[in-house]
């Protein structure tokens, strides 16, 4: 395969249309005669609804209907969720509340008007009488069995209890400890906010009984599925269509009432029906990530060796189960082995249900907390054995012969390196000199603190046994008459660039030009069943069903070229483009001469060696659709599917390391070096690769550094805006010094890992890690993200 | 942004608008660059009736000399204020703080009029107006008056403008060889200031201190003049020690804000510490 492509720095195709302003999202599709749709929300976090009187809305001249939950409940089903947990507790979730609402925020009703300020302006117009009641808010006090039950139909408040148990036996790990390390960590709640929030228009005609649904989603497909079974609509009536998405960071991997009630209100109206997220619902309504108060315990040696871990954790799950609410802290439980070797695991879990927006996948969804509680805990572990927290870290990696690697929690972590991208960040930083700086600025009175985080994620989402609905990928890959190749992938990019990089991987294998390839996704009338994006799955699941498709069309296509070269399929090469007959076995082509069927070819009547000689994919795809000089049995065209199922997740890793200064007097941080050393496997666009690293830092920064959703104690939402949520802004970011290693992974052919979580995942710990680093001399072991100013400056002057 | 609806109406004189404005009453809302009231419409918290777009009447938009000042149309964005040579030559102070205001996108609309007349107890350009002594320029039914800095920033949200009245322009004072400087810490989410310390020091040579004049927003209800700080610094040479115990005052008399992004004493504190820098600044 030449390289003209893969391997190499393309700019984005995507981003013209983007950076224009002339690409559609959701909001941008204007059809003739549509209804606005806009959502009253609960302004309690615990109330019953006594009654909701929608006179007065209903009369505001413009407004053309109002649904109320008991208007639709026996119309529109559940919004579901896909859990595996036997014991889970699985509370009725409808699209708008009945009788009760259980968060600020809950959907009470729905005015659909001719535009929507009149619909906003109605929504005032409704008077829902509350009985309020105590709010659940504390996760830890709701799992110590206090607060009003908030499903009376269950007995506590504890959704899911589950317990994760593996390697050799734990008792006996901590039992042969020369030490147990012991400390509490938090991972708070995050809102995801991706740039676009969410939209939904829904189109139904009542004469085709198709309904057609605009979402700005990540997994067409599967939202589909839920949709149609939600309003009971035939699967092949309803058309999902994924325009461009503004980011989902897992938010939009998840099927919302928004969808289902919107489509419900189109078949009733038959007219097409729009609703756009506000950016302060997107906080309140939209899925929180994270969400973990956990206790870690560690068993280890002087040495730093680690023999056993111990995780009780409390997931503060929300009011109701989204798509994948209690997966995520599932998902933390089998990734508590981290980049090491930890004989004995255990993970005992309560998630419990409190008056609060679900929480659900947010950017690593699950392996941000793991790593960040084993990163953390593995500095407190080198702070108390008064190791470097790099050798500790070293000591336990297992060594790259070591793989695969199984882990306690069952894993098989597929190839690694871990000491190579630790080494390379070390040598990045000039860590034995780093050290000594620190050491020189501490005795002048400055707080310099250094962070290392050593993570492993999993990705590549994944083997379907493993996964609630499909882990597998598909592709079509199809040659036009003319040459242009089209490709459908069953993934659902949202900016993650797959049209570029799969584009970058056909125009190489077919050797034509990038810009003759097409990729299109996202419209499930158009494309095969596919599963979508999430996991930093696309590319390597995603990409490998495209390599798989195009190779059955290469094949074909070859059998198409020896024909009209008059050789055997073996005599074929193809590179650039070209198919060439090599060399000619005589007395394969004296055989063919007498064959009948080749007897109706022209060419076949001069049988006589070609090598040289070439035909293009392009004079192959015309002849495959002219059809009139093809090899026997061969169907007419150039196209082929393929479902790619993988054997195994992949297993990314890498080391980052952050400098930082602590303002002694006030606290504030100052970020003086990041470096990040990441091994995605092979790289198709390092473009992509480091785009992908840079946001996902961004996004890990500010969980440690300036993000949390606070609910008050009466559950009410203090940071419903962007004036109170702190996301990070581009001056707030330090310049980030990146590099990989490459180490191949066998699951697939690309031996591509995924790389969209990475940032995230190794980020969080590592700025944490520095800033208790710098703080270590005050006796501090961990402070609770965000790291605001203020409570460095409190735990320096606490005595 | 889907505000209650409302009428619009754009003037394009002062005269009009103040007819406007004595029309509508408080059913009225005087718009300028929008960057605090249209969030506000958008979330519902404001609701006006009519919206007065002030935005074309003649003559708010300029910034220039009149004499030892510069005179700064209420129209005046935040980025002109930042990017302009006569400021940063005659009122650096000015300049510095216009550029540590919001983002690019707020600074290329928000303007210095609005921003004043809003009178957000965490905005910047209070604390630099009352380091400045600047005079504020109003105009209503009764004609024009001047109402200087120290008794324009009434209380939270509140100024000493009338209802029926309209801010035309700021008159600031060269600071000439004054040591200035602007320093703040900003809310991570919003870029407010969670403290911010305006400083304007005359002085005799680099070391001794004529007079002192110190804004300080953010930490309570408005902002205000750290009399304490001033009076710690005025007639004293400028050693570490003074402008330490000086700084320790900055705070006093206040009732500082507590939220989620700074308690009271923390606000306080950040108040001495960045007074102390900000004098310290002004003076390197």
């Amino acid at each position: 395969m030449a390289s003209r492509y893969v391997g190499q720095k393309i700019k984005r195709t995507e981003d013209p249309r983007l950076i224009k302003g002339i690409g559609h999202y959701v909001d941008d599709i204007k059809l003739p005669d549509t209804l606005h749709c806009v959502i009253l929300h609960s302004i309690y976090a615990h109330a019953r609804i006594n009654s909701i009187d929608t006179e007065a809305a209903a009369a505001l001249p413009g407004v053309v209907a109002i649904y109320t939950g008991a208007d639709i409940k026996d119309k529109i089903g559940n919004v579901p969720v896909a859990s595996a947990l036997e014991t889970l507790k699985v509370p009725p979730h409808p699209v708008l509340a009945v009788d009760k609402v259980r968060y600020v925020g809950e959907p009470v009703a729905a005015v659909v008007a001719n535009d929507k300020y009149i619909a906003r302006d109605a929504l005032d117009l409704i008077v829902v009488d509350y009985d309020p009641l105590d709010a659940v808010v504390d996760p830890e006090k709701t799992a110590a069995g206090e607060g009003p039950l908030i499903h009376e139909q269950f007995s506590d408040n504890i959704a899911v209890t589950w317990k994760l148990e593996g390697g050799s036996s734990i008792d006996d790990a901590f039992k042969n400890a020369d030490r147990i390390v012991k400390q509490r960590l938090v991972n708070q709640r995050l809102a995801p906010i991706a740039m676009e929030p969410r939209g939904v228009l829904a189109r139904y005609l009542p004469g085709e009984n198709e309904l057609t649904l605009w979402s700005s989603t990540q997994i067409p497909h599967l939202m589909r599925t839920q949709v149609a079974l939600m309003i009971g609509l035939p699967e092949n009536r309803l058309r999902v269509i994924t325009p461009e998405v503004g980011g989902g960071f897992g938010s939009k991997l998840n099927v919302y009432g928004e969808e289902a009630l919107c489509s419900f209100i189109s078949m009733q109206l038959h007219r097409p029906v729009k609703w756009i997220e506000t950016r302060r619902e997107n906080i309140q309504n939209t899925i929180h990530g994270r969400g973990q108060i956990g206790n870690m315990e560690v068993a280890v040696k002087n040495d730093g060796t680690l023999l056993g871990l111990k995780y009780k954790v409390i997931a503060d799950l929300g009011a109701y189960h989204q798509l994948l609410t209690p997966a995520i802290p599932t998902l933390t439980g089998l990734m508590l082995s981290g980049a090491y070797k930890i004989p004995a695991i255990l993970m005992e879990l309560t998630g419990v249900f409190t008056n609060k927006v679900a929480t659900d996948a947010y950017r690593g969804a699950g392996r941000p907390e793991a790593t960040f509680i084993v990163e953390r805990i593995v500095d407190v572990v080198a702070q108390e054995l008064n190791l470097d927290p790099v050798d500790v870290r070293r000591r336990n990696f297992p060594k790259p012969n070591e793989f695969p690697f199984a882990t306690a929690t069952g894993l098989f972590y597929d190839s690694g390196n871990y000491d190579a991208a630790l080494d390379k960040a070390l040598e990045m930083v000039d860590y034995k000199e780093l050290r000594t700086q620190q050491k020189k600025a501490r005795d002048e009175g400055k707080l310099i603190g250094i962070g290392v985080s050593s993570y492993v994620e999993i990705c590549a989402l994944g083997p379907s046994a493993a996964m609630p609905a499909g882990g597998w990928e598909s592709a079509t890959v199809r040659v036009e008459p003319t040459g242009k190749v089209t490709v459908l992938t069953g993934t659902s990019p949202h900016g993650q660039g797959q049209e570029t990089s799969f584009a970058q991987i056909v125009a190489d294998s077919l050797g034509v030009d990038l810009n003759d390839v097409l990729v299109i996704h996202g419209d499930t009338s158009i494309v095969q069943y596919g599963i979508g994006t999430f996991g930093s799955r696309a590319t390597a699941v995603g990409g490998t069903a495209v390599v798989m498709a195009m190779d059955k069309v290469v094949t074909k296509a070859k059998k198409i070229a020896a024909h009209l070269l008059q050789a055997g399929d073996a005599e074929i090469s193809f590179d650039n483009g070209k198919f060439c007959c090599v060399t000619r076995a005589p007395e394969k082509a004296a055989a063919e001469g007498v064959g009948g069927a080749v007897v109706q070819s022209p060419a076949a009547a001069l049988p006589e060696p070609n090598p040289g000689k070439t035909v293009s994919i392009q004079e192959v795809a015309l002849a495959a659709h002219l059809a009139n000089n093809l090899p026997p049995d061969t169907e007419p065209g150039l196209s082929a599917t393929h479902f790619f199922e993988p054997k195994n997740f992949t297993f990314p890793f890498g080391t980052h390391i952050c400098v930082v200064e602590v303002d002694k007097e006030t606290g504030e941080i100052e970020i003086l070096r990041y470096v990040a050393v990441d091994d995605c496997g092979k790289v198709i666009n390092p473009l992509l690769v480091h785009g992908q690293v840079h946001g996902g830092i961004v996004q890990g920064l500010g969980q440690a550094l300036y993000e949390e959703v606070v609910y008050d104690e009466t559950g009410q939402l203090i940071t419903g805006t962007l004036m109170d949520y702190a996301v990070p802004k581009a001056h707030q970011m330090p310049r980030m010094e990146l590099d990989r290693t490459e180490t191949p992974t066998d699951v697939n052919p690309l031996g591509i890992k995924g790389v969209g979580e990475a940032g995230t995942i190794g980020a969080t710990p590592c700025i944490v890690n520095a800033v208790v680093d710098a703080l270590s001399q005050f006796g501090v072991r961990d402070i609770e993200m965000p790291l605001k100013p203020e409570k460095l400056w409190r735990l320096m002057n606490q005595n | 942004m889907i505000p209650a609806s409302f009428d619009y109406h754009r003037p394009t004189s002062i005269e009009e608008t103040l007819s406007l404005l004595s029309k509508f009453g408080d059913d009225a809302k005087i718009l300028s660059g929008g960057h605090s009231l249209v969030p506000a419409m958008k979330l519902r918290l404001a609701q006006p009736g009519v919206i007065i777009d002030i935005g074309k009447v003649p003559g708010m938009s300029e910034i220039r000399q009149d004499g030892d000042a510069i005179v700064i149309g209420a129209l005046v964005t935040h980025y002109q204020v930042e990017s302009s040579d006569l400021v940063k030559r005659l009122c650096p102070l000015l300049a510095q703080t216009a550029e540590q205001i919001g983002d690019v996108q707020v600074r290329n609309r928000g303007t210095i009029g609005g921003s004043l007349a809003h009178s957000d107890p965490a905005a910047d350009y209070p604390a630099a107006m009352l380091a400045l002594g600047a005079e504020i320029t109003a105009v209503g039914p009764k004609g024009k008056r001047t109402i200087k800095a120290d008794d324009f920033f009434v209380d939270m949200l509140t100024t000493a403008l009338e209802p029926n009245e309209i801010l035309t322009e700021i008159r600031v004072p060269a600071t000439g060889s004054n040591k200035v400087a602007y320093l703040k810490v900003p809310q991570s989410a919003s870029g407010f200031a969670i403290v911010g310390v305006a400083v304007n020091l005359t002085t005799n040579g680099n070391s001794d201190c004529k007079s002192a004049r110190i804004g300080i927003t953010g930490l309570s209800a408005r902002a205000f003049r750290a009399n304490g700080v001033e009076s710690g610094l005025a007639g004293k040479a400028l050693d570490a020690p003074t402008i330490k115990s000086a700084s320790s005052k900055a705070a006093d008399g206040q009732d500082p804000l507590s939220d989620i992004h700074a308690s009271g004493d923390y606000r306080a504190h950040l108040a001495r510490v960045y007074t102390q820098r900000a004098i310290e600044q002004a003076l390197s």
